[in-house]
């Protein structure tokens, strides 16, 4: 401790003060929004103002939350519904593509792993209208599974991609000597693959559980009022025009706090998560 | 032995099968069919009829969209795209790049500085968009903020300014896009040149040249794509929604940045500085250039990122706000509002064309690598 402190003083050099007064400055802008809601959160409706938002309250009323809770407690158990159910199944397929994508090599597998990430791509609405069709068809428009079910066919390509590299990394001769001891495809599987697996697991889970519970256009579009996740809800209660500000910043707050521990808590996962979205590495 | 390893292999490309029949149908056959729809007039607007009867009608959606007299609305949320992409792509390389080299000088509590400039990305685009509307109101938030120092309030209004600027006539934008190509051809003619390939550069500045002389003499000649001027540009009202954009977005760009600079090694950093080289020309001569890999990617991301401006456009202005318009915005009120899927499926295919210039490339480069 002591020769860090010293450390410290050295290093203060004019460079520095500047170096760590920009980084507070910026760090300042960057947490002005989190700042914002939570006071306006904490507000008296008739005591938020444009011209004292930047004041913290004078007296602080917790009944927004009650309220926003309250509202929005029946869409928070839908998108948890949703990010939980979906974040299983895609990763489960995940893995199993990754497995065979980089221990099972056919001919022509780059190619076909090209051509799954390009669904990782494109902009959703250019399947949007023959989903929301098939959905009707398959009578699961309007409800959660259907919800689900788009969640897990377009999240197999970043699962796959994530799943893929996780596993190169995994030796060969390791996979051979397991098949020398006999093992066969499953057996590889899960004796030596899923034990190694928990990382790569860590990393998709928080990837699509963020992503799914993010995610808005599907849920304005496919879900029907009562199977609407929480980022629709929001918006509605946002969304009018003679709205006090209180109770959308309680909301927002509500919406973001699953998703916000989970990347104070586990932000190193996040992080790679987020890298391997650069398909290249 | 060898049996089994054929049974392997079967039980692998089984497994595998799901994931690929979905894939093919989930996204290629439904590609597919929005193309399809996007080429007929879909019932005449009865979409959500169980069987409507269907016509094909060739391009016409397309051509009523880029040139029909109703669709101005459709034209400026294009330029809107063109402008946010643009906007954001280039503030959060910047934002990131800079954010990157502050943290790479190692500064303490180094992490819990990343972690403020990374946690908008892990956050809704309806959380983040539902906020800056708060910050951004005219009499308040962002606009207050010189007041403390003193300063009186800014005016600007940032989500309903009704402002433009960079403005130009719609019936000069074949001329425009043929500059814009014109210039990336010779940027490559350029190149080829440097790189030895004389015959490709010459070939390519010769058609950059072919593009010159119609952007110079074709305007007598060239059929007019409107029948009237129409002025289109970079509304004001957007800057709000780019600047959450590039806020929310920068931690992204700042992390591949970081994970770049510090890929550099350290006996080439070291060896910099025994040639004398003081921190600032270390990035701008050694650091920089290295990650220049690390800007294509952030690029792409970002360029995709930005077509999917969807959610955060509803959450700041709403969706019939046609200010801040965006293809993708108006391809949900075409479908679901007004139920014109054929109309709705037309704007998606442009949006699709828009993001496979950016995506496409980047597949393949990407498969090269991995096959070198």
């Amino acid at each position: 401790m002591i020769t860090k402190i010293s450390e410290l003083i050295e290093a203060a050099s004019w460079t520095r003060v500047l170096l760590y007064t920009i980084l507070v400055l910026l760090a300042l802008f960057y947490l002005m929004p989190v700042y914002m809601t939570v006071i306006t959160a904490l507000k008296h409706p008739e005591n938020i103002s444009l011209a004292t938002s930047w004041f913290p309250p004078r007296q602080v009323n917790w009944s927004s939350f009650v309220q926003a809770y309250q509202k929005l407690i029946p869409n928070f158990t839908n998108s948890l519904i949703l990010a939980v159910s979906g974040t299983i199944l895609s990763a489960i397929l995940g893995s199993l593509n990754g497995y065979v994508f980089s221990k099972w090599k056919f001919k022509g597998h780059e190619t076909v792993f090209t051509l799954m990430l390009f669904g990782m791509f494109i902009p959703y609405q250019i399947v949007l209208l023959p989903l929301f069709q098939t959905l009707r068809r398959l009578n699961l428009y309007g409800g959660l599974p259907g919800l689900i079910l788009a969640h897990v066919v377009y999240g197999i390509p970043i699962t796959t991609l994530i799943f893929r590299n996780f596993y190169a990394r995994i030796p060969d001769s390791l996979v051979e000597s397991a098949q020398m001891d006999g093992a066969g495809f499953f057996g590889l599987y899960f004796r030596v693959m899923a034990p190694l697996s928990v990382p790569g697991f860590v990393v998709v889970a928080i990837w699509q559980f963020t992503q799914i519970w993010n995610e808005f256009l599907w849920g304005i579009t496919l879900t029907s009022h009562s199977s609407n996740p929480i980022t629709v809800a929001l918006s509605q209660m946002a969304g009018g025009q003679a709205t006090t500000w209180n109770m959308p910043m309680a909301g927002a707050i509500l919406a973001a706090l699953p998703v916000l521990l989970v990347y104070i808590l586990m932000g190193r996962y996040f992080i790679r998560g987020l890298l391997a979205g650069s398909v290249k590495g | 032995m060898n049996w089994r390893r054929h049974k392997d292999k079967f039980w692998a490309l089984l497994t595998l099968f799901p994931s690929l029949a979905l894939v093919g149908v989930f996204v290629y056959g439904f590609i597919g069919r929005t193309f399809f729809v996007s080429i007929t007039d879909w019932g005449k607007g009865a979409a959500l009829a169980e069987n409507p009867t269907i016509n094909v009608i060739g391009l016409g959606n397309y051509g009523q969209l880029f040139t029909g007299f109703l669709n101005a609305r459709f034209r400026q949320s294009l330029v809107n795209a063109a402008f946010y992409s643009v906007l954001i792509i280039v503030g959060a390389i910047i934002v990131g790049l800079f954010l990157a080299i502050l943290l790479d000088r190692q500064p303490a509590g180094e992490s819990f500085f990343r972690t403020i400039f990374l946690y908008p990305m892990s956050l809704s685009f309806i959380v983040t968009g539902t906020i800056w509307r708060w910050l951004l109101s005219p009499g308040g938030g962002i606009n207050r903020l010189p007041t403390f120092i003193g300063l009186p309030p800014l005016r600007f209004r940032w989500l309903s300014s009704e402002g433009s600027i960079l403005t130009f006539n719609w019936q000069n934008l074949p001329f425009i896009t043929g500059g814009i190509v014109a210039f990336v051809i010779l940027t490559l003619a350029y190149r080829s040149w440097k790189s030895g390939q004389e015959k490709r550069a010459a070939s390519m500045a010769g058609a950059a040249l072919i593009l010159v002389l119609w952007i110079a003499f074709g305007r007598g000649f060239t059929p007019k794509i409107l029948p009237y001027p129409e002025e289109h540009g970079l509304n004001l009202a957007t800057l709000g929604i780019i600047l959450a954009a590039v806020w929310q977005y920068s931690g992204y760009t700042m992390a591949m940045f970081l994970a770049g600079l510090r890929g550099v090694s350290t006996d080439l950093r070291e060896a910099a500085e025994l040639d004398g080289a003081n921190q600032f020309q270390y990035y701008t001569r050694v650091a920089i250039p290295m990650v220049k890999p690390v800007v294509l990617s952030a690029v792409i991301i970002m360029a995709h990122i930005s077509l999917k401006m969807f959610s955060l456009i509803f959450a700041m202005t709403g969706p019939d706000n046609a200010e801040t318009g965006h293809p993708a915005v108006l391809m949900y009120l075409k479908s679901f509002r007004a139920n014109n899927f054929a109309v709705g499926a037309a704007i998606a295919v442009v949006l699709f064309l828009m993001a496979s210039l950016f995506i496409v490339p980047y597949l393949v480069s990407a498969y090269r690598e991995r096959r070198a």
